[in-house]
């Protein structure tokens, strides 16, 4: 295997008197999708948050293509080639859906090309493109959100639950982009609750439970393991 | 058989109510006017009271948005900033002196370029020292409201008493440059020159500020921080750099303001910038935290409000704008146009 793309060794995160993450090791594999799951409040969220920085890793290390990133700035480690879509989508509500875009442009203007991609994987942007990101629907907030992420090219990208209460038919569009992302060579580490999308996008997967990594291997082997998706999530993919 | 619905993506239609509240702030300001000429008897005594509450709302506006932005972007409650007010204003009085020469002559060319090397002067000064007040006062407290009021205040204390030292305990009277001395009539109404002056800088200033946050890049970081700073840094830009800049550029248009507020009372003294704050409390609160066009529309409500009710009612005036603040909290809690969520 060539050297992954990230990886967290032992990796400790309090925050404030909780000891969230408590000794997480991850390996995330070039130009592939890692998925990253759990039950609620096992520390999936805050992994991705300790890798792009917005909490410190108390203990441990965050490698980045090589680099050490434990240590540096948010802004540093998403110009090192990081995108972030958070749980809550981060989208700047009073700004346009043009000026998110403008923003997340960080190295100049916008790709024109790479913009018209992103109007084909989600026509609903080019709709509303002068229109306050505030007045679009969860969905469309949702959808802005990644496009954002994926405006300029990434090495890799850190998606956090992009499906979360969104309709059937967005939630396609959602696993679309992200297939379509990694079929540019991008890497991607990503938390899903919704086992059918994980299934259909994830390479490989990394179960946490308590602040811990408590499985690490490919996809198929999980779901194909019923009983293994038992022990690990107290459920069954098969539900699903 | 009913025609299929539409799956294209469409906006939901908005009521008059929903289309209309975006403008309630402003209006409010219009409302505000039309009830002066009403309640006003005498027209010109209206146009007058007018003229003099825009003036005094916009430098009052001028010394309050670097706030409401430097509170928007980090977080940072500022109690220090009458310090650079008074700066300003000090600052400001010695360039004038420096410049009678040219204040002193009846020619207005000459009386306006000694009020804008003033100003630059004042800006100057007052924005360096924003630069040392962010790095040695601010920087150590962030995410420390608390600590911030302390330390803030003890700032605007240790910049008062250096004040004094430099220029003494005395108040200081101002002359103003000789052009923009008097008044001209209209419609039967006195308009004093200089307030005249004021409503222009004011309204350049604010247009400048518009167009820098709507039209720039720097303004989108700036606007898109205030929302969401955790996800502006996320994006790749240096927010901590960004706020730098936003507190020096603040603490220059309090500066400014400092030479503006010194100029229209014609004394300045150590505590002027502090006494200032309570208006300029009021106004960031009532525009909403971090909005630089609540905070605009907000001074000239209370300029325009103190005005007329000191006319009015001289016993009411010291009461009005507080008033005016509980009326519009109790209408919109987080302000008239809130940027800032909640934290």
């Amino acid at each position: 295997m060539s050297d992954p793309i990230l990886k967290l060794e032992g990796v400790f995160t309090n925050i404030a008197q909780y000891h969230i993450l408590q000794g997480v090791e991850l390996t995330v594999p070039r130009g592939e999708v890692t998925m990253l799951l759990g039950r609620n409040g096992v520390g999936k969220t805050t992994t991705l948050r300790t890798i792009i920085g917005h909490w410190r890793a108390h203990q441990g290390s965050v490698t980045f293509d090589g680099q050490d990133i434990t240590k540096l700035p948010t802004p540093a480690i998403a110009r090192a080639g990081i995108g972030f879509v958070p749980e809550d989508m981060g989208i700047f509500a009073d700004l346009t859906v043009e000026e998110n875009m403008i923003l997340a442009a960080v190295s100049g203007a916008i790709d024109e090309a790479r913009l018209q991609w992103l109007f084909t994987v989600f026509p609903a942007l080019e709709t509303f493109w002068k229109k306050d990101a505030g007045t679009l629907s969860g969905g469309q907030k949702q959808m802005l959100s990644i496009a954002r992420a994926m405006i300029e090219e990434r090495a890799l990208y850190l998606i956090d639950e992009p499906t979360k209460g969104l309709a059937p038919a967005i939630i396609t569009t959602m696993a679309r982009a992200i297939k379509e992302l990694k079929d540019q060579g991008a890497s991607i580490l990503l938390v899903e609750q919704n086992f059918a999308v994980a299934k259909a996008l994830g390479d490989s997967a990394n179960v946490m439970d308590d602040g811990r990594m408590a499985w690490s291997g490919q996809m198929s082997e999980l779901t194909q393991d019923a009983e293994l998706q038992e022990r690990l999530m107290g459920l069954s993919m098969e539900a699903h | 058989m009913s025609a299929a619905p539409k799956h294209a993506p469409t906006m939901a239609q908005m009521s008059l109510a929903e289309r209309v509240a975006p403008y309630a702030p402003i209006l409010l300001v219009v409302g505000l006017v039309i009830a002066g000429f009403v309640a006003i008897p005498a027209t010109s005594s209206w146009l007058t009271l007018t003229v003099s509450g825009l003036a005094m709302g916009m430098m009052i506006f001028i010394m309050a948005s670097g706030l409401t932005l430097v509170f928007g972007l980090m977080d940072v409650i500022n109690f220090g900033h009458g310090a650079f007010v008074s700066v300003g204003a000090f600052v400001g009085v010695s360039f004038l002196l420096l410049l009678e020469h040219m204040t002193g002559a009846p020619n207005l060319l000459w009386n306006l370029t000694a009020l804008m090397v003033t100003i630059v002067g004042a800006m100057a000064a007052t924005g360096l020292m924003g630069y040392a007040f962010e790095r040695v006062i601010v920087k150590p407290v962030y995410g420390h409201h608390l600590k911030q009021i302390l330390v803030t205040m003890g700032g605007l204390i240790v910049v008062e008493q250096l004040i004094i030292v430099l220029w003494g305990p005395e108040e200081i009277y101002i002359t103003r440059p000789e052009a923009l001395k008097g008044a001209i009539t209209f419609a039967g109404a006195a308009l004093e020159k200089y307030r005249l002056v004021a409503v222009g800088i004011g309204l350049v200033v604010f247009l400048a500020m518009r167009y820098t946050l709507r039209r720039t890049k720097i303004g989108l970081i700036v606007r898109a921080g205030v929302e969401n700073g955790e996800m502006v840094q996320a994006l790749g830009y240096n927010l901590r750099m960004v706020f730098i800049g936003v507190f020096v550029a603040g603490s220059a248009l309090a500066g400014l303001g400092g030479v503006l507020w010194g100029l229209y009372q014609e004394v300045i003294t150590a505590h002027m910038g502090n006494q200032t704050m309570i208006l300029v409390f009021i106004v960031v609160i009532i525009g909403g935290l971090g909005s630089v066009e609540g905070c605009f529309i907000g001074a000239l409500m209370v300029g325009l409000l103190q005005n007329y009710v000191a006319f009015l009612e001289p016993k009411a005036a010291l009461i009005s704008n507080i008033a005016l603040m509980v009326a519009i909290l109790m209408w919109r809690p987080m302000g008239m146009i809130p940027v800032v969520k909640a934290k």
